[in-house]
């Protein structure tokens, strides 16, 4: 458990030989610094992950004092065979993949248009990166209140005002959280996620080498082809490490789904997380939770896996240069 | 294949990775857009903007103006929702989410300085493997910590306590700051500081005059970072506390219900709570990318 992953070994090894103490007083001097922030995060991070993996062997239920004892792995058969974690598991993968993909999408159309001088250029990217700078449960309650509400939302409010300039009585009212709830609370997050894949995939189409690009247009490339055979090869990474640090925040949404259904109408919109939080301060199954959370980990893990690799070879690159 | 790869033109082609330079030809080289894809840019900006105009311009509406339909956008302005906010409850939670991200923040910076340090200037042995301990910690779930945290915060009386969330929201940063500490410092030019060295400099002398200019930038983008994800923090704020020590984003919870007439005032809330990081985000747009990409893209 103390890393995810065994971390690329970019840097070589020194000969064998025998330290010196001499020598191992300076490297011990070279450490000092960085022994503080070592130590906070091993204690502050790594040690309730090891609580974690012993609460979830045991049956431990806080409203049945009196009854914590071990279990061994049945909380795992438990959290392997209940219908709501799978569904959960389901419903995480849907929301994590549509916002991810989405936000993919829109964020690269954004960045190549951004990515060119129009007037107010300056000022469409601060607005445009607005949305992710809102706070999460603000945005949240705006899009559930402001946006969503049936009555006096701006959606049916705006689809009202069109009914009626086209002579209508009156607009239909559509409840859009009891209808689409999972709909509803991938747009309010692919709202907020939009504006960090902008970000990346601009920076990396700025980062693109202007030469090359000028040697495809006078060797009369299409708009088309270059797109196709520079700029998306070019792009691959960073449109792999916005996929990758989107998946690992997005998998992790607590405040949307808190925030605009409380995981409902039923349990259509209830996360991994927001089912987490229930059986641990609803349910008050501590040892269920632990078990669901070290499941969780380990689905983490491989997702990280990928992230770790792919900023990596970032990293090597830059360190290489 | 190897006729190719030998002639100029075809190489960038063959590689185009490996020419990660900056647009040398800077941004008036770039291309400009038609008229017509200016006029979408700005389409979608307004798109993705209007929620948050709109959050803004109820948020100066009466309660009964803003909860009509069809909208009316043009109901007379008032500052009532904001006096009635900072007049009474919502002040002690801002305090909280200030002292909690401002401390954290602080501390933030005192141990990744250093550690940057040791893994830019001075650098220690296996280096990258300590950057990676730090990076991977960052992508462990935090709801898998949340049980025992709230367990161990229970036991030494610390719930309901800013104290416990400085200390989490320090480690939940402090692997960012690393990153993006280090690759600041690894900009410091090699060549001055042997230099300096072999001009018999010490090391206050040198952290003053070549490391402190050249990091400036960098630590203030950091706490920039550091402040925006500490004020957002949710999980723990709403799970860790209760009253006394409750933060901005706690203060919102109340409005979850869909009960009365408070849209207006709600607006007015969510505008409040997101100011500070609006202010700083805008004024870090540029150092933005290298903090959420963790410091691996510039």
């Amino acid at each position: 458990m103390t890393t995810l992953t065994p971390a690329p070994n970019a840097v070589r090894k020194d000969p064998p030989h025998r330290p010196g103490r001499r020598e191992s007083l300076n490297k011990w001097r070279r450490r000092v610094p960085l022994l503080p922030a070592l130590i906070f995060t091993i204690i502050v991070t790594q040690l309730p992950f090891v609580a974690t993996l012993v609460i979830s062997t045991f049956q431990w239920n806080i409203l049945k004092p009196g009854e914590r004892h071990f279990t061994g792995l049945s909380n795992y058969a438990f959290v392997f065979t209940d219908e709501r974690l799978r569904a959960a598991v389901l419903n995480t993968v849907l929301l994590t993949a549509s916002v991810v993909i989405i936000s993919v999408l829109l964020g690269l159309g954004l960045a190549m248009l951004l990515d060119r001088r129009f007037p107010g250029r300056g000022l469409a990217r601060t607005l445009l990166i607005t949305p992710f700078l809102v706070m999460p449960v603000a945005a949240a309650l705006l899009w559930k209140h402001a946006i969503y509400n049936p009555d006096y939302g701006l959606l049916n409010g705006t689809l009202n005002a069109v009914y009626r300039l086209f002579g209508a009585e009156n607009g239909p009212t559509i409840d859009w959280l009891s209808n689409s709830a999972m709909p509803a609370v991938i747009v309010a997050l692919v709202w907020q996620w939009t504006p960090f894949m902008m970000l990346i995939l601009l920076a990396g189409l700025q980062a693109q080498p202007g030469d090359v690009l000028e040697a495809a247009r006078v060797d009369g490339a299409s708009a088309r082809q270059t797109f196709l055979h520079i700029t998306l090869p070019h792009l691959r990474q960073y449109i792999e490490l916005g996929v990758l640090l989107g998946t690992i925040y997005v998998v992790q949404t607590f405040d949307a789904v808190f925030t605009i259904t409380q995981g409902g109408p039923g349990s259509q919109t209830t996360n991994l997380p927001y089912e987490i939080y229930l059986t641990m301060f609803r349910k008050y199954e501590y040892g269920e939770a632990a078990a669901a959370g070290v499941v969780v980990v380990i689905g983490a893990i491989a997702i990280a896996t990928f992230a770790l690799r792919t900023i990596a070879s970032l990293f090597r690159e830059e360190v290489s240069r | 294949m190897t006729t190719t790869r030998t002639a100029p033109a075809a190489a960038p082609a063959a590689g185009p990775k490996k020419f990660r330079r900056k647009n040398t030809q800077g941004d008036q080289g770039s291309p400009r857009l038609t008229p017509v894809w200016t006029f979408v840019a700005w389409l979608a900006t307004l798109a993705f903007f209007a929620p948050v105009a709109w959050m803004v311009l109820t948020s100066f509406h009466q309660e009964a103006d803003a909860a009509t339909n069809p909208p009316s956008l043009l109901a007379p302005f008032t500052l009532d929702q904001y006096e009635l906010l900072l007049g009474r409850d919502i002040t002690p939670f801002l305090l909280n989410s200030a002292m909690a991200s401002v401390i954290s923040t602080l501390l933030v910076l005192a141990l990744s300085i250093p550690a940057a340090y040791a893994l830019s200037i001075k650098p220690v042995e296996k280096w990258t493997d300590v950057m990676f301990f730090f990076l991977s910690t960052k992508f462990l779930p935090v709801i898998a910590a949340l049980l025992p945290v709230y367990l161990i915060v229970k036991d030494a009386g610390m719930l309901d306590n800013v104290w416990t969330l400085i200390i989490l929201y320090t480690a939940m940063n402090l692997p960012i700051a690393v990153w993006m500490m280090r690759s600041f410092l690894a900009e410091v030019p090699k060549e001055i500081l042997e230099a300096a060295e072999v001009d018999g400099a010490g090391l206050p002398t040198v952290l003053l005059r070549i490391v402190g200019p050249v990091a400036m930038p960098g630590v203030a983008a950091t706490a920039l970072i550091c402040f925006i994800f500490s004020w957002n923090e949710f999980l723990f704020a709403v799970n860790l506390t209760a009253t006394k020590a409750s933060t901005a984003p706690v203060f919102l919870v109340g409005f979850i219900t869909n009960e009365g007439l408070f849209l207006a005032r709600l607006c007015a809330a969510a505008t409040l709570v997101s100011l500070p990081v609006l202010i700083a985000g805008w004024a870090a747009q540029d150092k933005l990318v290298r903090g959420l990409s963790l410091g691996a893209v510039k």
